[in-house]
């Protein structure tokens, strides 16, 4: 297993370590819902360093990347950061991912696991380009501060002025010697930052955080890939290898909005099609009766047949509701349609609920 | 911290506890840890008649599902009743107040072929 720079901070922090990805991650600290609902109510820390972070350079940079994304990204002005995916010839998700552009290039952050995939997808499809990539994954880290308190604590704590920055934008900058980045992004549903920082120097930062805000009273806590999947689920948002695959396209998984069909790219004449015909299926919210949790694969079922199958599942810490998104039919995919999940042989009553389940008080 | 040596235990990290011909079931703090926050429990009803080597019920986290395996057959007398609202008792107390069902228990001699306390926190120091 690959380690993060921070693997040294996760055992101080007794985290329970799993093998995510070919990397040896914290699938959590103390326990899921209690991460889960620190991010929530205060600010807590995410170690994301495993996820890819390539960048992309040269003449053709640009060029090269609307012809890869969903998203317009030649629009982009620079600081600005855009949600996007990358498709097949055929549609299918290869990944979803975040294109930040530069004066001079562009970062691209994908899951941790489709960085070997996409590394070899831009390499074959780079031919007629003049465009440079370059892997900036090992010799980087990155983390993210998540909650309401996340942005008024990293202004009192960091020497970045962070007052002006606003969401899907990020900063450069450069604090003792450490050149940094930070974008007001994040996973969770909650405000915050994703900070990328050289490898060597993150386990110090980190800990010099953490000791800073404690002592400032406005403790972080470091949450792992148990919470950030409560969280992300109860916001809504989707995951590569469960509500986006290869075997479906992006409108499909209800990502529309980052799709331009004004213009070509790979994929684009699928998803055009898709557009004008509707999709046949859709991912949808549920919220399923009773106490029980609904997992990726589960059915869900409509006067005893088949209709759609579960992506994902959990018991929401915040709302106190077992939730679910899943791939239905279209026909079914409207708020208040009642269907049944069926759960390791229980047949659960669930009704399609709008995303997201959370939304964060503004 | 050592299992208490008062009974038995399985592969799959059930506790068997037996006192005159009824066993106590439950499950141990390591399973209950590798699952995380334990959110529902599913067990049979009293009256049900539960086979050895079978499955009896499961374990929900917010993590995963995890299945019940029984040691012994018999049939259920007793159901712990708080586990209904308060299924992190599994977490916490798993050994004592988070029991999860009682079996009055005619042949309880397979409990003989599972793991005593130390060879249990053997095993498990070696997972």
């Amino acid at each position: 297993m690959l380690q993060t720079p921070l693997n040294a901070f996760h055992r101080e922090c007794q985290a329970r370590l799993v093998d995510f990805a070919g990397w040896e991650m914290p699938v959590m600290y103390t326990s899921i819902i209690e991460e889960h609902n620190y991010c929530r109510q205060h600010c807590a820390l995410f170690d994301v360093s495993h996820m890819g972070r390539v960048e992309f350079r040269g003449p053709d940079a640009a060029r090269f990347m609307e012809h890869l994304n969903t998203r317009n990204i030649g629009g982009a002005a620079p600081g600005m950061c855009r949600y996007s995916h990358m498709c097949k010839d055929d549609g299918g998700i290869l990944d979803d991912v975040i294109v930040s552009k530069f004066e001079d290039h562009f970062l691209v952050v994908c899951n941790a696991s489709n960085r070997e995939k996409l590394l070899g997808w831009w390499e074959q499809q780079r031919r007629g380009f003049n465009v440079e990539i370059t892997d900036r994954t090992l010799e980087t880290a990155m983390v993210a501060l998540q909650g309401p308190e996340a942005m008024e604590t990293m202004s009192r704590l960091l020497p970045i002025p962070l007052d002006d920055l606003k969401r899907y934008r990020f900063k450069t900058g450069n604090v003792m010697g450490a050149d940094y980045f930070v974008a007001r992004s994040g996973y969770t549903g909650e405000d915050g930052a994703e900070i990328i920082l050289p490898a060597n120097l993150a386990l110090m930062a980190v800990r010099l955080l953490i000791s800073r805000a404690e002592e400032l009273g406005r403790p972080i806590k470091p949450a792992g890939l148990g919470a950030r999947d409560t969280l992300r689920l109860e916001a809504g948002m989707p995951l590569y290898g469960h509500e986006l695959t290869e075997d479906w396209d992006s409108i499909t998984a209800g990502q529309e909005w980052a799709v331009d069909l004004t213009k070509d790219f790979i994929g684009s004449d699928v998803l055009k099609r898709v557009k004008a015909e509707g999709p046949r299926r859709k991912i949808t919210g549920f919220e399923v009766e009773g106490k029980r949790i609904a997992r990726q694969g589960a059915p869900i079922l409509r006067d005893g047949q088949q209709v759609g199958t579960v992506t994902s599942g959990t018991q929401s810490p915040t709302l106190g509701k077992n939730i679910a998104m899943g791939l239905l039919d279209s026909e079914l995919a409207t708020p208040g349609q009642s269907v049944e999940i069926d759960v390791r042989g229980t047949k659960c009553t669930t009704t399609v609920v709008p995303l997201p389940f959370y939304k964060a008080k503004k | 911290m050592p299992v208490p040596n008062d009974r038995r235990y399985s592969q799959t990290h059930e506790w068997f506890k037996l006192d005159g011909n009824v066993v106590t079931v439950g499950i141990t703090q390591f399973a209950a840890d590798e699952l995380t926050d334990i959110t529902f429990v599913d067990l049979p009803k009293v009256g049900t008649v539960v086979e050895g080597g079978s499955h009896f019920g499961e374990v929900e986290s917010v993590k995963a599902t995890s299945e019940l395996f029984c040691a012994v057959s018999g049939k259920v007398v007793a159901v712990n009743g708080r586990l209904a609202d308060e299924p992190g008792l599994l977490n916490t107390d798993p050994f004592d107040a988070g029991w999860m069902l009682k079996i009055e228990c005619p042949d309880p001699s397979p409990l003989n072929n599972l793991l005593d306390g130390p060879a249990y926190d053997k095993m498990v120091s070696e997972h």
